[in-house]
């Protein structure tokens, strides 16, 4: 019995402490992005900072659920899980509802509920069921295609709803696969994509061949041994010119007009300062306005309530994805430097965390939370601070709404659970 | 190695967050500056500029409301052909100047106010104030322009104009469109006249809704209305000054001895102050800008910097009292000169000899200051020694320096020491022959007629003078200790008498005499300088220009005057005759002497004026004729429009 309560609260409280101050650090700022005048109560439930609180509180009864029921349980019903999940994205179609063009919410009387959150969970715990099976190997092409599907199903379901932001949030598992024994020709040929492709954009195709072919000539020389015919070699090169090609058509006929957008600002395509001037009042003033909150925030920040960006709700979107630009206002590089070290911090320690466990499931769904927190935390700073093309998706415990919260929650506390039963594993 | 991946990406993630953020709001993040902030609006009140009084409390400046259409070109939104076509139509421009100016604003900050068009009639403002919320990023500024209640003292009063990017950049007080005293006591008393104008800063949304104070107003000031100044100045005595002054070019300074208050202060040409008000003002004032030979904004009073001639002579005399080298009754001969060994060093006229100070003085002998300005620089081995001790005494009297008072300008004269010769020649490789031109005012010292005045009111005072202000008083403040302490000159008041005695000499029997005015006892000395000017590239001589230097009563006087005429070609001519009218009139109030001012009112010197331009030769003092206008039709007209 002594055993069992000593195992019961064996959780790891630095990871319980930093979620609690990402989540009170954001509440903060929620508070000041949202409040209008003066704060007459912190439960007002007009205001959005009320409702916050709200969804705060409840989520220590989530983490309570979640810590109470046996770690055994999430592995055993993770495809039930995952399955649920699927069928509440599903279901949107049907009885969802639309708000600002992507239909990714049910509602609940005056509650909307965004399944999405918490399909990124179930597919974590789905992903890590199958890696931890002792038939698969992440080597072997079959298992490959079939863990891929895990991950497609929902993201393609999501991009169905229109909400392209939470469909990238899936490549995070990359470095899942990666870590569980993908081969490295995955990875670099992932990242030469990415490379090529802004290379295209930005310089065009004789500099996508130029160092396609610089790059392709390199390991050509390196790989003395294992290399392939030269014949491969330029067949790759022309695959590559033709990705460029395919690249830049995509950008110009198969992108939305928004998103041709975003990318023509985060590459600075757009030459002409007609266009830019009206830019600067459409597409890329959401970003002028979050860069300049920030810049004006110089070293310390203008203090609590005092962002005068903030207090006139400047930046579009503030409480929710452009939280941070919240932070470097009023608290300046020092608040927002420790907020970046806080989650560099948290996902740090849950790698580490991971790396620990006995269970092979605890590890890879281990890895998935740090790599899902991963590239929320990129994608959202690296948006708001003008670094990545705009991308609508919330900062993890900071940004407002109750299903981000909830999401981001139960996918942390899972590991939590599971970390703590790490003992029992033998 | 492959655990290494996420965890690299990570650390690596985090490192380039925080290089962004320290490039954003460290290293890139600027001072805050509310002023810079899009969204705090600052709403500005400008507050009354204080009124300028006369000596005897007569109103000489007022204000007037102006209305200014501010624009902030970020807030600025796309009109229909409609509203623009209406837009420029109240406003009185074209399209073409619409953009323009908006194109002009946004240079200088999408985010900050300037001025669109400036102070609209009141009509105007009054058609436009209520459409004016139709146009998004356009607003109406009220200030206060200034009302002249006269049409005297454009240089006295000075005017006051918008700030430009250089001030606004040394002076953060200022903002683009604000006003700021230019010239005259505009600019001297420029803080004390304007006050402080009150700031109201209030938080807007991005709609660019006001949505209530900032920070409960807690930084909002409320505007300090500035205060009114009386200035030293006797306007009648100015206004008549300056009639007297017309259709010639020069200055005119009369300072009361007793307290060193400025009484008069004329330059001519000079100009209807009324005319840099409103919207022609940039025309006006390019206009007075550009004339650069007659020069109507350069205040002849202050800045014509020149060798004073033989007023100095009397400066000369005191120090060779002082120092002992000469006494009252040692004579000298002059034939017709003063002669070093068989060389003439310097020309005199044709005078009595020998000569005594006295006569040296009301004759205006050169020979006699030649002889005690070379004792005094011989008294010493040194003649470097004896220069310094000499221009010790001459700066004693305000000379060779800036006066360091309240007015917006002024140069300093020359009076060399022994250094400027050591340069100019060597050391030791001179003496005292080498420069006797500065015993009669000519040579390297100079003067302007300010510093002559100065000169002459410590004459009167015997020893001492108050530097020359224009301030009498500042509304519940005090003037600057620095004008109500006496300075003493190097020169022991015993030595003033018979100097004092040669100087009312001229005017008895001396080169003044025809210039005495009944009941009042008049010491002056009149002046003759050479002077240059470069013609088609070549210095050619003018005619030389008149001056005279006055004070009166002789004891316990009440005005030490100098005047100035460019190219007038002696003294007494047009100086003495204008010294006398003034002190009279200062004096007495009226004129009794009004054949003098009848001369000075029909002769111009206009002609005079335009030889050097006109590209053709031509002759100069005595070989010239002086030209007669009619005056009286424009000096009775100027005289209705005094007496408003």
């Amino acid at each position: 019995m002594l055993r069992e309560n000593q195992r019961r609260f064996k959780f790891d409280w630095v990871t319980i402490i930093l979620f609690l101050l990402l989540v009170g650090f954001g509440y903060v700022n929620i508070l000041s992005a949202s409040h209008d005048g003066e704060v007459t109560s912190y439960l007002n439930m007009t205001e959005l900072y009320g409702k916050q609180l709200v969804f705060i509180g409840l989520t220590f009864v989530i983490i309570i659920l979640i810590l109470s029921l046996e770690a055994k349980f999430y592995e055993r019903f993770s495809s039930i899980i995952y399955l649920a999940a699927i069928l509440l994205l599903v279901g949107l179609f049907i009885f969802g509802k639309d708000v600002n063009g992507a239909r990714s919410w049910y509602g609940i009387g005056s509650m909307t509920i965004q399944p999405s959150e918490f399909a990124k969970f179930a597919t974590a715990l789905a992903v890590a069921k199958y890696i931890s099976d002792l038939q698969t190997n992440m080597k072997t092409l079959k298992d490959q295609i079939r863990v891929a599907a895990i991950i497609f199903i929902p993201a393609l379901l999501i991009l169905l709803q229109n909400d392209a932001g939470s469909t990238i949030v899936y490549t995070a598992f990359f470095f899942v696969f990666y870590r569980e024994g993908l081969q490295q020709i995955y990875l670099i040929v992932a990242l030469s994509l990415i490379v090529l492709a802004v290379i295209s954009l930005k310089f065009g195709i004789i500099a996508t061949t130029i160092v396609a072919a610089v790059a392709l000539t390199i390991r050509y020389l390196v790989r003395k041994k294992k290399r392939a015919s030269k014949l491969q070699y330029v067949l790759v090169l022309f695959l590559a010119i033709g990705y460029g090609y395919g690249v830049k058509a995509f950008y110009k006929h198969g992108l939305q007009i928004h998103q041709q957008n975003r990318i023509s600002l985060w590459l600075r395509l757009e030459k002409d300062p007609a266009k830019l001037e009206r830019m600067r009042k459409s597409e890329a003033y959401n970003l002028i306005q979050s860069e300049e909150a920030i810049s004006s925030g110089g070293l310390t920040g203008k203090g609590f309530l005092q962002g005068t960006r903030t207090t006139g709700k400047f930046v579009p979107e503030q409480e929710t994805d452009y939280i941070f630009s919240t932070v470097g206002e009023e608290w300046g590089f020092a608040g927002s430097s420790i907020v970046v070290f806080l989650f560099v911090f948290l996902i740090i320690r849950i790698l580490y965390l991971a790396e620990a466990q006995k269970s092979q499931f605890s590890r890879v769904y281990g890895y998935g939370v740090a790599s899902i927190l991963f590239i929320h935390f990129t994608i959202n700073i690296g948006m708001v601070m003008g670094l990545i093309p705009t991308v609508g998706i919330p900062l993890p415990f900071f940004s407002y709404g109750g299903s981000g919260l909830w999401g981001f929650t139960i996918l942390l506390f899972i590991f939590v659970k599971l970390d703590s039963n790490k003992i029992n594993e033998w | 190695m492959r655990k290494l991946l996420l965890l690299t990406t990570v650390i690596l993630v985090g490192l380039v967050f925080i290089a962004r953020l320290f490039y954003l709001q460290v290293y890139g993040g600027y001072e805050y500056d509310i002023f810079e902030d899009t969204a705090i609006k600052k709403e500005f009140t400008y507050p009354k500029r204080g009124y300028v009084y006369d000596r005897n409390g007569k109103l000489l400046v007022a204000n007037q409301p102006s209305y200014d259409v501010m624009v902030i070109p970020r807030e600025v939104e796309p009109m229909t052909p409609e509203d623009l076509t209406e837009f420029c139509n109240l406003l009185k421009i074209t399209k073409e100047e619409y953009n323009k100016k908006l194109e002009r604003a946004k240079n200088y900050s999408p985010r900050l106010p300037s001025p669109f068009v400036p102070q609209l009639s009141k009509s105007d403002y009054a058609v436009l104030q209520e459409k004016m919320r139709k146009y998004a990023g356009f607003y109406i500024q009220k200030r206060s322009l200034r009302s002249y209640q006269t049409t005297i003292g454009a240089n006295v009063l000075g005017d006051i104009g918008e700030v430009n990017r250089s001030i606004i950049e040394k002076q953060p007080y200022y903002k683009l469109g604000d006003l700021i005293g230019k010239q005259g006591v505009e600019q001297s008393y420029e803080e004390i006249l304007r006050g402080t104008k009150g700031i109201k800063f209030i938080q807007k949304d991005r709609f660019n809704k006001s949505i209530g104070p900032f920070k409960e107003g807690r930084f909002d000031t409320l505007p300090v209305p500035g205060k009114d100044i009386t200035i030293t100045i006797d306007s009648d005595l100015q206004a008549y000054g300056e009639l007297l002054m017309q259709h010639k070019r020069g200055g005119i300074v009369a300072i009361e001895p007793n307290s060193g208050e400025i009484l008069a202060m004329v330059t001519g040409p000079s100009y209807n102050p009324n005319i840099l008000v409103g919207r022609n003002r940039s025309k006006n004032y390019t206009k007075l800008h550009y004339d650069s030979i007659a020069k109507p904004l350069f205040d002849r009073g202050l800045l014509a910097q020149y060798p004073p001639g033989s007023p100095f002579k009397v400066i000369n005399a005191l120090i060779g009292l002082q120092e002992g080298v000469v006494d009252e009754h040692d004579t000298f001969s002059c034939r017709m000169g003063y002669y070093y060994g068989s060389r003439r060093l310097t020309g005199c006229h044709h005078h009595r000899s020998p000569v005594d100070m006295n006569m040296g003085i009301a004759q205006s002998c050169n020979a006699y200051f030649v002889n005690v300005y070379r004792r005094i620089i011989d008294k010493y081995k040194d003649a470097g020694d004896g220069m310094n001790i000499w221009a010790n005494h001459a700066k004693s009297f305000g000379l060779g320096d800036f006066l360091n008072n309240d007015l917006s300008v002024g140069r300093p004269g020359r009076i060399p020491n022994g250094d400027y010769y050591d340069r100019a020649y060597g050391d030791n490789r001179w003496g005292s022959t080498y420069n006797v031109s500065n015993a009669i005012g000519q040579g390297e010292v100079e003067a302007t007629p300010i510093q002559l005045a100065n000169m002459a009111a410590a004459i009167g005072n015997r020893g001492y003078y108050y530097t020359p202000h224009i301030i009498k008083n500042i509304e519940g403040d005090t003037i600057p200790s620095n004008f109500t302490t006496p300075k003493y000159t190097s020169i022991d008041r015993k030595h003033f008498e018979p100097v004092i005695e040669g100087m009312f000499d001229v005017y008895n029997d001396g080169t003044a005499k025809s210039l005495r005015v009944e009941g009042i006892e008049i010491c002056g000395k009149t002046g003759t300088a050479e002077n240059f000017a470069i013609v088609n590239g070549k210095k050619t001589q003018l005619t030389d220009h008149s001056i005279f230097v006055a004070f009166a009563p002789k004891d316990n006087p009440k005005i030490a005057i100098a005047v100035f005429v460019e190219n007038g070609y002696w003294g007494s001519r047009f100086a003495g005759r204008m010294a006398s009218l003034m002190i009279e009139k200062y004096i007495k109030g009226s004129i009794t002497r009004t054949d003098l001012e009848n001369w000075i009112l029909t002769h111009s010197l206009e002609d005079e004026y335009a030889k050097p331009i006109s590209d053709e030769p031509f002759k100069i003092n005595g070989e010239t004729t002086l030209q007669v206008i009619d005056n009286y039709a424009i000096k009775l007209e100027d005289q209705e429009t005094l007496k408003q």
